[in-house]
């Protein structure tokens, strides 16, 4: 078997290890399926209440932001398993075992997509109750979706690095949120930008988070006609700059990662 | 001599993608020469040097701290020293950690099973990261769980194992492979006796197949019971090594204890004890502690003199060295036992036991 086959099937058995876990914790069951739930219904009513889109439905607005905001937010898991497993010592038996240096690694970041996937689902689902439609067909839809989990795909990378050196669940907890929170909240997530104070809105407008949010909202076909056209360079290529920046978070984590893996030894 | 050439680190780039093919032959042969690991300003280890001949089980004894965990971790690949080299199981640990894996199972301090997955899916999961392949990976697990009681718990959540379980499934877990070199890094701390003299008889019969084991343990009765040779650390280095019989006889072998009602009594028990023991008897709390050969004789008697000369013993015992004395022996004694270390060991080398007696 050549090189590639191994680490791709190491990467395998450690996603299936880490799915079995989803119906052996509830907590994670909680996090995963009725967070998603929870979310959407609060925003919806709650912001919805008091947001006005001119020309459409804030709750069409919302949507393509809290797929965002909840997949960012899902990729602590990705730190938080790996700094459970260091704690627990199960990190030193993989060190110890002759298998690719990369699958534990690639292998949680992989079952991670899987539930980022189940989250979207949930997500997609409360949306539809709460009045949010796929304006632009089935296929530029999945092209919105394939946008979110990718970015997600490589925030968790970034978290996969911090669990790695921080080691402690509840300080990834902590870092994750002191991150997520200000990156996820300036940005166009929940409520236009047009309305932010200069700096703010400057910063949410070169936020991958905003550019992400919009192009999906875009292939969702959830912007209303009479939306002016974004000015700034980063809204206005939302697809292609936020693609640059998983590319660039990929480059810069993966190998960042993978060498802190290779360093986490619990040693005394 | 100690080989203090430190090993030329290679970026970790090349160790990710180059592919290391051994040619060495595989054998159950433990070798570490001078071993160095710091932590900042923190010396873990100093110098260490170690040999496991096939076939044998070597206990590294010592207190919390001492480095022994830090020998393993390099020995098993977890870490890197920062000088010196180890060869095990016919593989260089610098050169080629993934051989050396392949060759080695290791039993950790921390219980390394994962809480959320049954016994079988934690040894079949490990089967199948050594690649065996999916059948034989399950074949094995179901055998491996048999042989170690587990078959009926064998697809409960492992988080319902008791302490016991869990050690004796991470213990199968290093087993997987069947390789023939050992790592079992204080594997009965914190079980209860019953278990303890369980997972005994488990690490003596893998030694009877001729297995190599290298075995840290903070018990002097421990190493005593499975290893045939022990090395006593400290400080990062090795300050004795010998058989279990040599190290007791190092301290003094068996010792006296015999506690006194009055202030006023201890001279006249000193002097009674002291007739008896081969050193001077120590005094702590009203407490005398002598060294002494054959006390299942010389306690009786003790006891006698004691009554006749109308001293209230409160307490007596006769016990066995501890690894404490063993190390107070060692280190406490630091005088006149660096003095003679000095002298016979060469300098940069641990001073051997057989030198200092």
């Amino acid at each position: 078997m050549g090189r590639l086959t191994l680490a791709l099937g190491d990467g395998v058995i450690v996603a299936q290890r880490n799915m079995r876990k989803i119906t052996r914790q509830p907590e994670l069951l909680v996090a995963v399926l009725i967070m998603p739930l929870v979310f959407v219904f609060l925003f919806s009513y709650v912001f919805g209440s008091a947001i006005e889109i001119e020309g459409g439905s804030y709750r069409e607005f919302l949507i393509g932001g809290a797929f965002v905001m909840m997949l960012t937010f899902g990729s602590t898991f990705t730190g938080i398993g790996l700094a459970d497993d260091i704690q627990k010592g199960i990190i030193d038996r993989f060190r110890s075992l002759p298998m690719s240096r990369g699958a534990v690694v690639f292998g949680r970041t992989a079952s991670d997509v899987i539930y980022n996937v189940l989250s979207t689902i949930v997500m997609a689902g409360a949306g539809y109750l709460v009045g949010w439609r796929i304006n632009n067909g089935f296929g530029s839809a999945l092209l919105g979706f394939g946008l979110v989990l990718l970015f997600a795909y490589a925030f968790s990378w970034i978290m996969a690095y911090l669990g790695l050196k921080v080691r402690s669940v509840e300080a990834i907890n902590n870092a994750g949120s002191l991150v997520i929170f200000p990156l996820t909240f300036v940005a166009n997530t929940f409520v236009p930008t047009d309305g932010f104070p200069s700096a703010l809105r400057t910063f949410a407008e070169w936020n991958p988070v905003s550019t992400v949010a919009h192009a999906a909202r875009v292939q969702f076909g959830n912007i209303p006609e009479t939306t002016p056209d974004p000015t700034a360079w980063p809204l206005e290529n939302a697809a292609l700059y936020s693609l640059g920046w998983v590319a660039a978070i990929l480059a810069v984590f993966v190998p960042l990662s993978i060498r802190a893996f290779q360093q986490t030894a619990t040693s005394n | 001599m100690v080989d203090r050439q430190p090993v030329v680190a290679r970026p970790w780039w090349l160790k990710l993608w180059s592919m290391q093919k051994s040619t060495t032959p595989i054998n159950g042969h433990i070798e570490a020469e001078g071993l160095v690991k710091r932590y900042g300003d923190v010396t873990a280890l100093d110098g260490l040097d170690l040999t496991v001949p096939e076939g044998t089980v070597l206990g590294l004894l010592g207190p919390n701290g001492s480095g022994k965990t830090t020998a393993v971790s390099i020995l098993t690949t977890l870490i890197q020293s920062d000088g010196g080299h180890a060869v095990v199981a016919g593989a260089d640990v610098a050169a080629n950690p993934s051989e050396v894996r392949r060759r080695i199972g290791l039993s950790g301090q921390a219980a390394a099973v994962d809480e959320n997955l049954t016994g079988f899916e934690n040894l079949e999961m490990i089967g199948r990261l050594y690649h065996l392949g999916r059948k034989p990976a399950v074949e094995r697990a179901r055998e491996l769980l048999e042989r170690f009681s587990l078959t009926d718990a064998a697809d409960r959540l492992a988080k319902g194992y008791s302490g016991g379980m869990r050690r004796r499934l991470d213990l199968a877990g290093a087993l997987v492979a069947e390789p023939p070199v050992l790592f079992l890094d204080e594997p009965t701390t914190g079980l209860d006796p019953r278990s303890r003299n369980e997972l005994w008889a488990v690490v003596d019969e893998l030694v009877e197949r001729g297995r190599t084991v290298l075995l840290t343990t903070q018990y002097m009765e421990e190493a005593d019971t499975l290893a045939d040779d022990i090395v006593v650390m400290d400080k990062g280095r090795r300050i004795a090594q010998g058989t279990a019989d040599e190290l007791k006889d190092l301290v003094g072998g068996e010792r006296i204890e015999i506690s006194v009602a009055f202030e006023n009594e201890i001279p006249e028990a000193r002097r009674i004890l002291a007739g008896l023991a081969e050193d001077a008897p120590r005094v702590s709390n009203r407490t005398l502690t002598a060294s002494v050969v054959g006390g299942a004789a010389k306690l009786p008697a003790a006891l006698r003199a004691m009554d006749d000369a109308r001293l209230t013993v409160t307490d007596v015992g006769l016990r066995r060295p501890t690894l404490d004395d063993v190390f107070l022996s060692l280190t406490g004694r630091t005088a006149e036992a660096a003095a003679v270390h000095l002298e016979v060991a060469a300098p940069g080398e641990a001073p051997v036991l057989e030198e200092v007696a």
